[in-house]
């Protein structure tokens, strides 16, 4: 059987692998992939606690998290694409002002 | 059994997400990422959580990356290119100085619930009942106790799809 804390450290490690990503990458896809990144390290956590506690309230946490990730990931493209249509790059270095 | 499977996954889970990072190429990074949610699905079949994995694969492995590889080739996004001048303090101390931090904080919390007390590592994770996370259970939870955050999901959706039409339209 698996102790419930080798859960909690394998969801820390891809949440830190996660906040890593975004502070080093410069590349905008490539932060937000991390972001997606840090959002199923918080998942894992949820499911742990759920079979943990017998209960599946976490479970129906996961979905909703996995619903607002699909719509950010959704919105959150369609803005790279925009600005990549204006600016001509993908380096958030380039991108300082947010005017058009 | 579960505990070498659970190494093993939680093994890849790990080498995807490090991949991700020593990546230099966007499309890479995204498949590594396919890499490690398709391994956390097996994790979650670990934990019980049936419906979990199969909408981890359907909807996360599935969709959301199939959306990041299509804008990945529709940008047609090169290599990372490295900013000449620019600030080196994020490279070098964010990572020290978050495992520092996030270390302090956990001993402070531990200490302040009395966490540390408790053997949170002594018993066993799920020991092997099959009726506890499948679709059934937790589609019966959702569509009873939790109906109304699930009307109000489909209205994020709605805006959701709204706002990516709307911005990634091509202005006249």
């Amino acid at each position: 059987m698996v102790p419930l804390s080798y859960y909690l450290i394998l969801s820390a490690v891809l949440f830190a692998c996660g906040v890593a990503g975004f502070l080093i990458k410069r590349n905008i896809i490539t932060t937000f992939l991390s972001i997606e990144l840090m959002l199923n390290g918080v998942n894992l956590s949820f499911v742990a606690f759920a079979a943990q506690l017998k209960s599946l309230d976490g479970h129906i946490f996961v979905f909703f998290v996995m619903v607002v990730a699909a719509a950010e990931a959704a919105v959150g493209l369609a803005i790279i694409i925009s600005v990549f249509r204006t600016r001509e790059t993908l380096n958030v270095d380039r991108v300082n002002v947010l005017k058009l | 059994m579960h505990l070498a499977l659970f190494l093993i996954f939680a093994a890849v889970c790990v080498g995807g997400a490090i991949n991700l990072l020593a990546q230099k190429h966007p499309i890479n990074s995204a498949l590594s990422l396919i890499v490690v949610m398709g391994s956390l699905a097996m994790i979650y079949l670990l934990l019980g959580a049936e419906f979990v994995a199969a909408v981890q694969v359907i909807v996360y492995a599935g969709a959301v990356m199939v959306l990041f590889v299509f804008v990945i080739m529709l940008l047609n996004a090169g290599v990372e290119e490295r900013t000449p001048h620019a600030s080196r303090v994020a490279t070098l101390l964010g990572v020290p100085g978050l495992i520092i931090g996030l270390g302090i904080s956990a001993w402070v919390v531990s200490r302040i619930t009395g966490l540390d007390k408790i053997a949170i590592g002594g018993p066993s994770v799920m020991n092997g009942s099959d009726v506890f996370g499948n679709p059934q259970a937790v589609g019966q939870l959702l569509f009873r106790d939790y109906l109304l955050p699930f009307e109000v999901t489909s209205i994020l959706i709605l805006i959701a799809i709204m706002g990516a039409v709307v911005l990634a339209r091509r202005e006249e």
